[in-house]
This record gives structure tokens, C-alpha cells and sequence, in this order.
């Protein structure tokens, strides 16, 4: 027999009165895998990720966790799994210290927990109650009391929401720890860049479907993109007409200039031809680079840019 | 982070390794958790043990109230005030600490851990009563050193534990049944409301005969009523076994239990 995936969704249809928060969602995250879930808000992301915790029951289709159906072997997942809700979910006057320890003893052999509070940047904290820690500081706590029963799988909804960077890398260090030693991880964020740089698997949800799924890289594609900074106010249209046919050339905000090779590939020619053209009028580009579409570029053009509520 | 260095983390620290602790240990961490948050709560405190002792004290050293029916003021007194410290823990104080981890999630948290509601349930009970007896041992021994003398018969050993078990029950029952329904700040206020009036009515320090001889029997089928008046027949009567009060008790343990299973919600 195969080793069921982390989590496998399949027409998960899921409402909330008139609103239709997961109409008829399939994904399915690999083992030991970090698989990003991205939408914008109302999107249907934490209710997805409710539904694999158990905490809601779908209206139709079938979520498998580990293999186990979230709402029937609730008893025999629980202790498999950590999760990390989107904020809240601890006692605000009792100390960081004395929380983790009580939740690890709810586990045959979880980390020792002075440890891991130093693994998460709150020794100094240990005493210190919930409702007294900076933003930041509750949100590692709460990643800390998501691991410390050596789970197969974790949830983190959105695990970087007000930290700091210092916090936000050294998340981003844990997270990839986790993956190493083959501990799957399921996150929603809207941050893409912790999307891309964490995630094996992204799935973009917009209206509660899945619009996109697939590694990073398969999502934004080839390199069509050539960036680089100068002055602001060069003539576009004259650029433009310098370079290969089916290519784009904005300036965006003032001093970016971005030229596109839609569908395509940034070839020799191209970078030729916009050098030359800066020479020509004694301009020096500065970072110049030339990449991919970044997923926030995917993001956008699929779930488009109008404010959600 | 944050100023504070970074471990290396060694490979296989994460390696996979699951499982549940036993249950009684999960619901043994459960009530150590609870019983500490509310010992170092001073409103809870002042609840559970600043208010009953400062009406045992008050009220039997001056005579405030004639209590009637033959009664020295202590022996009156200590019956009622022990229903008094059960209702306190059982209903107010759980109805507001249960509404609040409500607001603030934490229900919701315990239910992604191995602890199941079940044994949730039995952490908070076993806190109720832990508490309980950490009351009793103080108020009986301030009305001992006030002179209390009770005139008990020997079954009290077995009558007392059972009235304030069924009174527990029934506190607990309706005080899930407010944390469980109302907004955080509303069981707040609603149990905090239902405490005062039923100190007043619930012939804990007033004696129900000062009542209106109709609203007694009233009175005494509230649950506060029947659990003082069934621990008074008992520590001052020398009662064998006051069932009408355990009736009582049962009937609304039961309502209370009930309506608390159909209506409480976690989130």
C-alpha cells in the first residue's frame, strides 16, 4: 500500500450561509513537502485549512489528512499533527513558559521546552504572560507550541503576520529544518516571497477554487523579464523600437524601466540591443536583472487587483 | 531572533516522532494549567475566598441578622457560606474563565491538541473540585477557630460530599451553558448578576423564613437554596438524608448538563 499523501482535498465544497467559501477545491499536498496556500482574504484559505484540522466539517467532497478523515479519526490525527492558528488560541495571563509546558505534556515525547523557546527567541520570555509578548513574539510562541509534539505535519496560518524580519527569517530557517527532516508543512501567507522561497508546491486560491498549482517555478515561468534602473523620463517608445519584435517596455514607478518577452525568453540580443540603446543616449542602467515573473506577478494577474472586502 | 542569537539546529532534530500522552496525564496537565490561572487571578480569588470569609467572619461575630430557628450565628453561618464558595467556583467563576478562553480562542486551540473534549471537560472539573476542597479546608477551619459546633449525624460523611457534588454539577452545567452561548463580556455580567442575587436569595446569610412564607418554597428549589438549605439540615439539624434538597440538585444537574451538551459552542 502507497503512503497516503499529507493531505489530499478532492471537491471540497464548503459554505457559510449565502457564502460559498470552498466550491468545489481539489489539492493535494505531498509527505515532508512545504506546500504554500495563497489567495486573496475571502479567498477560502483558512477555511480549507479548517476543514483539514478538523474544525469544520465539509458540505461535500472528501479531505483526507494523512490518509485519516479529519472529522472521524479525529483522535488518531490530533496527535500526528501541529498546528498553528491565525492568531489567538492561548490563555492571555499565563506565561509563555508554563503554556508550552502544559501542551507538551499532552505528547508521548515532545521537545524539552526550555529548548525550544530558545530555538524561538523567547528565553528571556519565559515568564512573561501571553498578553504581555509583542505580536511577533506571540506568533513564535504559538509556531513553538505547534511543533513540540514531533508532528508529521504542520499547519501555520499565516505564520509571519507581525513579525519582524529577524523573526520572519529565522521562521523561514525553522520551516526549512522542518521540511529537512521530513516534516510536511501546509502555510498560508501573503507574502510571496515566503511563498517562493519556502515552498515546494504553491496553490493559489481565489473564490474558494484553485486557480493555480504547481512548484514556483513552473507558475512563473521562463525568464521573460529584463529590469534595470536609470534615470527618469527616457523615451519607451524609441526603446522599444530598438528591440526584437513582440517585446513590451514600460518605465514603472519613475526610473524602473521593465521589458517584457511575453510567453518568452530574454535572449543575448535583447540585452545587446537595450546596453546599446543606453550607450547611445549616455545612460548607465543600474540592477540590472533579468528573471522570471515573480509569483506576485502570477498572483496578481490571476486573482487580479481589485481591494477585497 | 530579535536580538537574541539563533541556534544552528541540528539535522533530525524535527525527525517525525507522534504521539498522545495517557489521557490521565493530558487532564492532569489540564487542571495543573487551569488551577494555577486561577489562584494567581485576583478577582477570581476574591470570589471563591475573600467574599465567603468576610460574610462568615462578619456576620457571626456581630449580630447583623436574627437567623432564627434556635441557631447559634456560626452554626447558621458555615452551611450556607460552604454553598456560597461552591456556587463562586462551579458557576461564576467557570462560566466567566470558560467565556473568556472562548473569546480569546483557546477552546478552539485545545481542540487541535491530543486533549479531547471529553477530557477537557474532566480537567475542568477536576480544577472545580480541587479548588472546592482547597475552600473547604479554609472556611472550615476560620469556623472552627469562630466557635462553629456542628450537630451532625455520621452520614453526613457521605450527604455533605454528595449535595455539594450535585451542586457542582448543576453550577457547572449552567455555567457552560452562559460561557457556551452568551458573548464573553455578557457571561460576564450575567454571572456575576446571577451570584449576587442568589447570595441574596439563596439563604446563604439572609434565612429563607425572613422570606414571604409563598416565595419559600420557591426559594428553596433554587439550586443555591436547596444546596444551603440541605448542607444547614445536615451540619446544624443532624438530618439523616435531605432528599428532597438532593432531589433538587439532581433535577437541575441535569437540566443544566443537558442544556450545556445541546447548546455550548466551542468557538
Amino acid at each position: 500500500m502507497s503512503i497516503p499523501p499529507a493531505v489530499e482535498i478532492s471537491g471540497l465544497v464548503k459554505r457559510y450561509g449565502p457564502a460559498t467559501a470552498a466550491d468545489g477545491l481539489s489539492l493535494t499536498a505531498g509527505r515532508g513537502e512545504v506546500t504554500a496556500i495563497l489567495g486573496p482574504n475571502g479567498a477560502g484559505k483558512t477555511t480549507t485549512i479548517e476543514v483539514c484540522e478538523g474544525y469544520r466539517s465539509a458540505d461535500a467532497g472528501t479531505v483526507r489528512v494523512l490518509g485519516l478523515d479529519p472529522a472521524r479519526d479525529a483522535a488518531r490525527l490530533k496527535p500526528r499533527v501541529g498546528v498553528m492558528l491565525q492568531s489567538g488560541g492561548i490563555p492571555p495571563a499565563v506565561p509563555a513558559g508554563e503554556y508550552l509546558r502544559t501542551l507538551s505534556r499532552f505528547h508521548v515525547k515532545p521537545h524539552d521546552t526550555a529548548w525550544l523557546l530558545d530555538i524561538v527567541g523567547l528565553t528571556s520570555h519565559v515568564k512573561t504572560p501571553y498578553k504581555r509578548l509583542s505580536g511577533g513574539q506571540q506568533q513564535r510562541l504559538s509556531l513553538a507550541a505547534a511543533v513540540v509534539g514531533r508532528p508529521e505535519l504542520v499547519f501555520l496560518d499565516e505564520p509571519t503576520a507581525g513579525m519582524d524580519p529577524q523573526a520572519r527569517h529565522a521562521t523561514w530557517d525553522l520551516v526549512t529544518a522542518l521540511r529537512a527532516d521530513g516534516v510536511g508543512v501546509i502555510l498560508t501567507t501573503h507574502f510571496m516571497e515566503e511563498a517562493e522561497r519556502l515552498a515546494d508546491h504553491v496553490v493559489i486560491i481565489d473564490h474558494g477554487r484553485v486557480v493555480a498549482d504547481g512548484a514556483p517555478a513552473q507558475l512563473t515561468g521562463t525568464a521573460g523579464q529584463l529590469r534595470f534602473r536609470a534615470e527618469s523620463g527616457l523615451d519607451t517608445d524609441s526603446l522599444l523600437a530598438a528591440l526584437p519584435p513582440g517585446s513590451a517596455a514600460k518605465e514603472s514607478p519613475a526610473g524602473h524601466y521593465l521589458i517584457e518577452v511575453p510567453g518568452g525568453t530574454v535572449q543575448p540580443a535583447l540585452l545587446a540591443a537595450v546596453t546599446a540603446w543606453c550607450a547611445d543616449r549616455a545612460v548607465l542602467p543600474s540592477s540590472l536583472q533579468i528573471e522570471s515573473r515573480t509569483l506576485e506577478d502570477v498572483f496578481l494577474e490571476l486573482t487580479g487587483k481589485d481591494l477585497r472586502a | 531572533m530579535a536580538g537574541e542569537p539563533v541556534q544552528p539546529i541540528k539535522p533530525g532534530t524535527w525527525t517525525p516522532d507522534p504521539g498522545a500522552a495517557p489521557l490521565h496525564r493530558m487532564i492532569a496537565a489540564q487542571a495543573a494549567q487551569e488551577t494555577r490561572q486561577l489562584l494567581r487571578n485576583g478577582e477570581q480569588l476574591t470570589l471563591m475566598l475573600i467574599i465567603p470569609l468576610l460574610l462568615l467572619v462578619a456576620f457571626s461575630l456581630e449580630p447583623l441578622i436574627d437567623f432564627g430557628g434556635g441557631y447559634t450565628r456560626i452554626d447558621f453561618l458555615t452551611p450556607g457560606v460552604i454553598a456560597l464558595a461552591v456556587m463562586s467556583t462551579a458557576f461564576t467563576s467557570q462560566a466567566i474563565g470558560t467565556g473568556f478562553e472562548r473569546r480569546y480562542g483557546v477552546l478552539k486551540r485545545l481542540g487541535a491538541t491530543p486533549l479531547s473534549r471529553a477530557g477537557l471537560i474532566a480537567a475542568k472539573t477536576a480544577t472545580v473540585i480541587g479548588v472546592e476542597l482547597l475552600q473547604a479546608a479554609i472556611i472550615l477551619a476560620v469556623a472552627l477557630a469562630l466557635g462553629w459546633s456542628p450537630d451532625a449525624d455520621v452520614s453526613a460523611i457521605v450527604t455533605v460530599p454528595l449535595l455539594v457534588l450535585l451542586g457542582t454539577a448543576a453550577f457547572s452545567g449552567f455555567a457552560l451553558l452562559l460561557a457556551g452561548t452568551l458573548r464573553a463580556e455578557a457571561t460576564l455580567a450575567a454571572a456575576n448578576l446571577i451570584y449576587v442575587v442568589l447570595l441574596g436569595i439563596g439563604g446563604v446569610v439572609f434565612p429563607l423564613t425572613k422570606f414571604p412564607r409563598a416565595a419559600r418554597p420557591l426559594l428553596e428549589l433554587l439550586p443555591t437554596g436547596a444546596l444551603s438549605t440541605g448542607l444547614r439540615d445536615v451540619l446544624a439539624n443532624a438530618a439523616a438524608f435531605p432528599a428532597r434538597d438532593v432531589v433538587t440538585l439532581a433535577v437541575w444537574a441535569i437540566a443544566g448538563i443537558a442544556l450545556a451538551a445541546r447548546f455550548f459552542r466551542w468557538e
